[in-house]
């Protein structure tokens, strides 16, 4: 027994001389607070947070790789301890800044005469405050008295305005406001909010797709902070030199304005504002969090791929694009002719979200021949996103139409040209479609050499989906349009050439699904159309012949109609780690669309690898920009007071029929110019939920 | 020579220390999502093992055996392992820094892995001589190696396929291993 205690005794004494004395030896600096974090921690070694251990844990976070709040098990409490060492509120590496969120002050109606206390939340009490409003600044100042900065003071309008440079994000003005209009977010949080029905939102702001702040970005404009107006698009839209001149903008269907006159030209001012940014040189600073680790795998470098890969890299993750053509774009690349949209600007947008670094590109290699899931997975992605769009074209339901020579699909016809190869089309060319690529397909034509083109459509040309302005522009350049039609058969020679095409003409029935009345043709109405060239722009589908190869996990993401079946909240599929958005995740849509799927599509990936709640909150503001239905009640109109008819400012095009606009690729639409672009930004009303200025106010 | 190969061969596939003796299942399960840290894990075990190996056997022939104190073996070669993977940690961060960061976490992590402590015993239960000792130590954590890269490749297979909510992750995983296990029971006719 003595011989057993002494042994235990002495081999404790020397184990514990020897690592004493090596420790020494050997010893080797590291930042002190690693180990004050680590103490901070579980000390459980769970891996939970990603990292190898507690020890790795602690270094990330003293590095800046990790946020403070990384030990899952040790939760808020370790959290908060490891923030103290590292002299930061937990939770935010990057810069916390307070907002406020309401335009209403002085300009919004009142229900009764409150004489009591000056204090927001005092005033709260009696019936939730003066305000006709409930979610309205009461515009006592409760947020001024309560920062010990001096950061916040109330303008001219009755709000709070928050001095930027003097904010540190101590977040006293949000608990003071009993309303929730400070907000003191940080970047990555502002990226990651989706409208809710509890925001202060302008009708115009429910309505963009991408869910950009209009009011606020015309307000900078219109205090010549064009640089400000631009990272506010930014902050919803990566891509507004490209939006600000293909987006059919569905916000001025909405804008409040168009009651009394004519609606503001929001797209014409995004455009305007972005292009001044991009000609002046102006320096932008766009913030990006501390890296998290991840890398996310994005499939497609369209704008919904773009769109996606500059808010996960903001939201901190290392992402990588796998593109199947040479050049990043997608459809709005090889699908938008130069006339409409130069390469060259849509390149100065790429170009930007690349320029955050941290952005791979991969070009040429197309998934499900050259690498798959499988190979993602292997090759250390968290997470994948297929953008891959709808490049496939729908069927015309003709016979023959894909072998008679002659006939060609609009995505076909419109990559060629975008790659530099421009389809060979004879002297008489023929469209059939009423969309935005039909449009495409007719002018692009006009500038290849066609000297007759025609447009085929089955209803007539006020139900046509593509924008106004555009058909308007295939007018101007001397298409016919054939409307009420329903081409049938085509007409070809010895040698299988399109020589025509024959089609029943249509008469209008019964409304269908849509509200609009189904065209029926008419028996025995048959027309022959001479045609050398026939483009199919009916519609486009998804190319998912991945999905349906035998070998391989691929064959497990499910597709309907081509499409990728995900949750269009989330836009995660089955395959927990894989998400799509654009095209590829439904019908194919508005590039807005597109760029705001990619965004929401961005917050569900970050959502799913930082293992927060992904769903969205129940006050989601759905908003169906189409249909415009779903808006928050109470917040469209149907009369408006105090606006004076001023009209809007006219779009500065090249001079129709002029060589540069027949024959060259020159960009039709121009830019505004400044003096018109602050007239129309003084056009805007500021809405709010339900105050706006008049034009008696200002 | 073919004593050694056999020696070899028992304790890499027939009594596959994860597999068959179930010892080490923390780390099996809990380094075995991603291939790179199962590789990891696998180098640092077979590291750790065969410097314990020869240290226990070691300190078991020096003062444990002619003392007769082999009743409190399991308490003296805790200390001992604990004392020498420290140790090495600590040389290892100063010296070869590249093999420190290589085997990172796993180091420290597998001071008190039972696989490491049940190979060390069974060294002295079956009372090898020092060339079978060692031998053992490096056969018995390659067998370790093996197990935990093939359920690695396993395990990178099974996310990507769809599993049942109820069924996902450790839970498969134990269902795997448990296939594996009784796969590995075939080689029980090979010696």
């Amino acid at each position: 027994m003595l011989e057993a205690l002494l042994l235990m005794l002495g081999l404790g004494g020397v184990c514990g001389t020897l690592l004493g004395i090596a420790s020494k030896v050997f010893y080797v600096w590291e930042d002190p607070r690693i180990a004050e974090v680590e103490n901070c921690m579980a000390g459980a070694n769970c891996g939970g947070c990603g990292f190898t251990g507690c020890g790795a844990c602690a270094a990330a976070i003293v590095e800046g790789r990790a946020p403070v709040s990384a030990c899952v098990v040790g939760g808020a409490t370790s959290a908060e301890k490891a923030a103290a060492i590292m002299g930061m509120e937990a939770g935010a590496a990057e810069a916390l800044t307070s907002e406020n969120t309401c335009t209403g002050g002085v300009r919004a109606s009142e229900k009764y005469y409150y004489m009591g206390v000056k204090d927001c939340r005092a005033a709260t009490l009696l019936y939730a405050g003066a305000k006709e409003c409930a979610v309205g600044c009461l515009g006592f100042g409760s947020c001024v008295k309560a920062c010990l900065f001096g950061a916040i003071e109330l303008g001219p309008e009755g709000t709070p305005v928050v001095d930027v440079e003097k904010c540190v994000g101590c977040g006293a003005c949000e608990n003071a406001c009993p309303k929730g209009i400070m907000q003191v977010q940080t970047p990555s949080q502002r990226i990651l909010h989706v409208n809710e029905v509890i925001d202060r939102l302008a009708p115009c702001r429910q309505t963009c797709p991408a869910e950009i702040n209009i009011p606020k970005y015309i307000h900078h404009i219109k205090n010549k902070e064009y640089d400000k107006a631009y990272l506010t698009i930014m902050e919803r839209n990566p891509m507004p030199l490209s939006t600000g001149r293909v987006c059919p903008h569905p916000c001025e269907d909405a804008c409040r304005r168009a009651l009394g006159d004519e609606p503001v030209s929001i797209n014409q001012l995004k455009r305007f504002c972005s292009d001044w940014v991009f000609n002046e040189g102006a320096q932008v600073k766009i913030p990006v969090a501390p890296d998290t680790g991840y890398r996310v795998a994005i499939v497609g470098g369209g704008p919904s791929g773009l769109s996606a890969a500059f808010y996960l890299r903001r939201l901190g993750h290392k992402v990588k694009i796998f593109e199947w053509l040479p050049k990043l774009g997608g459809m709005i690349y090889y699908g938008i002719p130069e006339y409409r949209l130069p390469k060259a600007i849509l390149y100065k947008d790429i170009q930007r979200i690349l320029d955050l670094g941290g952005i791979e590109v991969m070009t040429g290699v197309k998934f499900g021949v050259d690498f798959d899931l499988e190979s993602l997975v292997g090759g250390g992605f968290d997470a994948v996103i297929m953008t891959i769009g709808a490049m496939n074209h729908a069927s015309a339901r003709i016979p023959d139409e894909d072998k008679v020579k002659g006939v060609v699909p609009a995505t076909t016809f419109l990559r060629k040209q975008g790659l530099g190869d421009p389809y060979p089309i004879g002297k008489r060319v023929g469209v059939i479609g009423g969309g935005n690529v039909a449009m495409d397909c007719l002018r692009s034509s006009v500038r290849l050499g066609a000297e007759k083109v025609y447009c085929l459509y089955r209803r007539e040309v006020k139900d046509m989906p593509a924008n106004k302005v555009e058909i308007e522009a295939c007018h101007h350049e001397g298409i016919e349009f054939i409307t009420l039609c329903t081409p049938t058969k085509f007409v070809i020679d010895d040698e299988g050439n399109l020589t025509g095409i024959e089609y029943l003409k249509n008469e209008l029935g019964e409304p269908d699904a849509s509200g609009r009345q189904k065209p029926v043709p008419i028996k025995g109405s048959e027309t022959v159309l001479p045609l050398d060239n026939f483009i199919l722009a009916i519609g486009q589908t998804t190319d998912s012949a991945f999905a349906d190869q035998e070998k391989g996990s691929v064959t497990r993401i499910e597709t309907k109609k081509g499409s990728i079946v995900v949750n269009l909240d989330t836009h995660q599929s089955d395959i927990p780690y894989v998400f799509s958005s654009g095209d590829s995740a439904g019908p194919p849509g508005l590039l807005v669309a597109a760029i705001g799927g990619g965004r929401r599509a961005a917050r569900g990936i970050h959502k799913y690898l930082m293992g927060e709640e992904m769903a969205f909150p129940e006050t989601r503001l759905r908003v169906d920009s189409r249909r415009m239905t779903g808006h928050i009640p109470g917040t469209i109109f149907d009369s408006i007071e105090g606006i004076e008819k001023k009209g809007r400012i006219g779009q500065p095009e090249l001079e129709p029929g002029s060589y540069e606009r027949n024959h060259t690729y020159a960009e039709v639409d121009l830019t505004v110019t400044e003096e018109d672009a602050l007239k129309e930004a003084d056009r805007c009303m500021r809405c709010c939920l339900t105050c706006y200025n008049d034009d008696l106010v200002r | 020579m073919g004593d050694y190969i056999l020696l070899a061969i028992g304790a890499i596939l027939v009594n596959n220390i994860l597999l068959i003796q179930y010892l080490g299942n923390c780390p099996f399960l809990g380094t075995s999502k991603k291939m790179d840290t199962a590789v990891g894990m696998a180098m640092a075990v077979v590291f750790v093992l065969a410097m314990a190996g020869i240290v226990t056997w070691i300190f078991e022939a020096v003062f444990l055996k002619p003392l007769g104190l082999e009743y409190i073996r399991t308490i003296v070669f805790i200390v001992v392992i604990a004392a020498l993977v420290q140790f090495v940690e600590i040389f290892l961060k100063k010296n070869i820094p590249a093999l420190y960061a290589g085997l990172g976490i796993f180091l420290p992590l597998i001071t008190t892995n039972c696989a490491v402590m049940g190979v060390c015993l069974i060294n002295i239960k079956e009372e090898y001589n020092f060339l079978e000792m060692f031998v053992s130590s490096l056969a018995y954590p390659a067998g370790f190696g093996l197990a935990l890269i093939l359920f690695a490749g396993l395990r990178e297979r099974i996310i990507i396929g769809r599993v049942p909510a109820p069924m996902q992750d450790v839970a498969i995983a134990l269902v795997t291993a448990g296939f594996m296990s009784l796969s590995f029971l075939g080689f029980k006719g090979m010696i």
